[in-house]
């Protein structure tokens, strides 16, 4: 039908909505169904309702017809079972590729197939027969589309903030209040917090909040470039042929490309459950100075503070603290401090003030600190490489919902990273820089939504644990070596504070030591006064390491440790860390992987 | 009686005897001059897609091994197709059948079968009739 007759038929149907405007008057509508009957019965349906409708039987034609006029529908209905394509396939790259609302319709109207398809991104789902008045109301998954993407794409820290609250409240219920308080905590806590618009702003590359509005990286945006992506295929997945595929506007292809990285790491991470060792020394080698760099500094500032404290960075104040407070959470998680690339070149002061606080906390808190989100991140983390990743994703974008942080990254750290757990545990002792490294790497792994992971993080971090030992804590790490710096900071954060806690109640081995992240328990090392090779190593008067205590310590470790070269390097390389970071204290050199930015807070 | 009539206390009957519901009356609501055949080019769609749809699950269930979700998945365009002209006996038939698809039951589904061969050609004899009666009323003479 012309839109004329469209008009015509307008005119003389009893259009409840006389429609004040156009819209959705004159609605172009591709609807798509095998059924001939259904098909002709749902194009005088949609006549009726003044929409502009075209129709076909296939779903390739269908395709075929969006692909060549992108901008000449608003809205796509398909029926679900059709011979040449599952109408959920076509549901998914219809919302990929085109970004328009899609209606499910079927005969079949168990609740499994309708959640399938709600799922898989459909806006709604009507049963046949489809009754006019079910029609005449589509038009509002038009408006609700665009104001959604008009949303995702224009961040501000406000609608971050509310997406993260929203995220946090779909998370679990454990997490939720911990997420929305961390959140708001987040969002409010200016001065010390990451600024999540700064933190996105860096990651897109800006050095300023303002000048690009922040991509947030919601579900759906990322579903969309995971479709993108298995589209073109992982390797010939090119950050311009993504960009391109998935057709959102207000996104670069920087953004694409920093997205493209973590992602690209959390897929590592999630393949090398098995061989985390080699992983680890893949990411040892490859990470190794970030991740040195943060342990050192962190170190350096656990001594030189002697406790955990948020600690206002100086440009990046926001980012660092909240990532100081992740990276410590982070510890155990390893690779699940929340990354941004750009902030953890920042986060040199977060770690800085992150191993100070973690220092400051006290042994009794730090090992409560670090026991309980053991625990609790034994069980979060999903394995798989989708699950996790996508679990994060749809858990909350931007701020995490601690629970759910916890449970992702626990599960997923559990997954891959076990053996970071007993290195986190090592790691109190005296992180090693070689352990970091892989420890970043394998934090690294961790995929992620930097923005997201540093809401998490910092969400973790406003959790109000002292110490946010947890693996909930990182929710991805990004494989940048920012991760890896953040990793190591924790790790030395974490290990400071298990040494510089005080000797009698430094049971953090207890916690550190007791569990790996899948849950494993770890021999108890309890890092008590006593300078035993079991025991922990007690910090010195002035909150310096006790080298030969740790070492004596690492080498305990190192025997409990398994045989994953970051067990290894943070056990046995406890030692060398230590030594490092003795040296990093004394004077800045010798660490090789220093890479001069530090600042000590 | 005029064709009018004729058509009229043929609807009211097919009505009457659950042949269709209230779903051919939206049909029916749907038919204006703008769209003066929607009706009838609906039910003759309805009428050659049907008989597709058994003949095909007649292959299917000749075969020694029944591919009961290819059955199923005709089954349930004819449900749909069904459901959406209003034809509410063969629709509810199809409901049957889907039943005795998924305990793949090959019994159940032939038996099944030719309930809904029965109830479908009895709709589409009254369909034709009724189309002849509505170009009858169109002036048109009835076709033979």
């Amino acid at each position: 039908m012309t839109v004329e007759e469209v008009k015509l038929q307008a005119a003389k149907a009893n259009g409840g909505h006389g429609a004040k405007d156009q819209f959705p008057i004159g609605m172009r509508v591709l609807a798509v169904d095998d059924d001939p009957t259904c098909l002709k019965l749902l194009e005088k349906l949609l006549q009726h309702c003044q929409y502009h409708v075209t129709t076909t039987g296939q779903a390739a034609t269908a395709l075929k017809l969006l692909r060549e006029k992108k901008d000449q529908f608003d809205l796509v209905i398909s029926d679900v079972h059709m011979p040449d394509m599952d109408g959920f396939k076509l549901l998914e790259l219809v919302g990929l590729e085109m970004d328009l609302p899609v209606i499910m319709l079927s005969a079949n109207g168990e609740t499994q197939t309708v959640m399938k398809g709600i799922t898989h991104g459909a806006c709604d789902y009507l049963l046949k027969p489809v009754r006019i008045e079910q029609l005449r109301t589509i038009w509002q998954h038009v408006v609700r589309r665009r104001s959604c993407d008009a949303r995702n794409n224009g961040n501000d820290n406000d609608d971050s903030s509310k997406k993260l609250q929203v995220a946090s409240a779909e998370g679990d219920n454990g997490g939720g209040n911990r997420n929305k308080r961390t959140s708001r905590r987040v969002r409010d806590d200016n001065g010390d917090d990451g600024d999540d618009s700064d933190e996105n702003s860096n990651e897109n590359g800006d050095s300023s909040t303002q000048k690009k509005p922040r991509v947030v990286w919601s579900v759906e945006l990322h579903r969309k470039f995971v479709a993108s992506v298995n589209q073109l295929g992982i390797d010939k997945a090119v950050p311009k042929k993504i960009l391109d595929l998935m057709n959102v506007e207000n996104i670069t292809r920087e953004n694409v490309a920093s997205h493209l990285q973590k992602y690209r790491l959390y897929l590592k991470r999630l393949s090398v459950d098995a061989s985390r060792q080699a992983n680890l020394t893949a990411a040892f080698g490859g990470r190794n100075p970030a991740y040195v760099n943060m342990g050192l500094d962190a170190f350096r500032q656990y001594n030189a503070y002697g406790r955990y404290r948020p600690v206002p960075t100086t440009n990046h104040s926001q980012p660092n603290n909240l990532l100081a407070r992740m990276n410590s959470p982070a510890f155990g998680m390893h690779g699940l401090l929340p990354s941004q690339p750009l902030q953890i070149g920042h986060t040199q002061n977060n770690l800085s003030t992150s191993l100070g606080n973690v220092g400051g906390v006290n042994n009794g808190n730090l090992i409560r600190g670090a026991h309980m989100p053991l625990q609790d991140t034994s069980k979060c983390f999903p394995t798989g490489p989708s699950g996790p990743f996508n679990s994060f994703v749809g858990e909350s974008p931007q701020f995490p919902d601690l629970g759910r942080c916890n449970t992702t990254w626990s599960t997923a750290v559990s997954s891959s990273n076990v053996q970071e757990l007993g290195q986190k545990d090592r790691i109190v002792n005296g992180p090693k820089l070689e352990p970091l490294s892989s420890f970043t790497e394998a934090s690294s792994q961790i995929p992620l939504l930097g923005n997201e992971m540093q809401s998490q993080v910092a969400s973790l971090a406003s959790n109000g644990l002292p110490m946010p030992f947890t693996q909930e804590a990182v929710p991805f790490a990004y494989g940048s070596s920012t991760n890896s710096r953040e990793m190591l900071n924790n790790n030395l954060a974490l290990s400071n504070s298990g040494i510089n806690s005080s000797l009698p109640n430094l049971h953090i081995d207890g916690s550190v030591f007791e569990r790996n992240i899948d849950g494993s328990v770890v021999t108890r090392q309890t890092l008590d006064g006593s300078n035993s090779g079991g025991g922990g190593v007690p910090p010195l008067q002035d909150g310096r390491i006790d080298h030969q205590a740790v070492n004596s310590h690492l080498n305990y470790n190192n025997e409990l440790m398994g045989t994953s070269r970051l067990q290894r390097g943070l056990s046995g390389g406890l030692d060398d860390i230590v030594v490092d970071m003795f040296k990093l204290d004394h004077a800045d050199n010798g660490v090789p992987f220093i890479d001069g930015d530090w600042e000590l807070v | 009686m005029s064709a009018a009539n004729q058509l009229a206390a043929l609807i009211a009957n097919m009505f009457a005897t659950g042949l269709l519901d209230d779903q051919f009356q939206q049909l029916q609501m749907l038919q204006d001059p703008s769209a003066p055949n929607f009706v009838s080019e609906v039910v003759t769609l309805f009428c050659h897609d049907g008989e597709r749809i058994i003949g095909e699950l007649a292959k299917l269930l000749d075969k020694p091994t029944v591919d009961f979700d290819r059955v199923d998945a005709f089954v349930h365009q004819l449900k749909g197709s069904s459901a959406s002209v209003g034809a509410l006996k063969v629709k509810n038939t199809c409901i049957q059948f889907r039943e005795f698809c998924q305990q793949k039951s090959k019994d159940g589904c032939l038996k099944t079968l030719e309930t809904v061969r029965i109830n479908f050609y009895e709709l589409r004899g009254k369909f034709q009739t009724m189309l002849q009666l509505e170009r009858q009323v169109n002036g048109f003479p009835p076709n033979n």
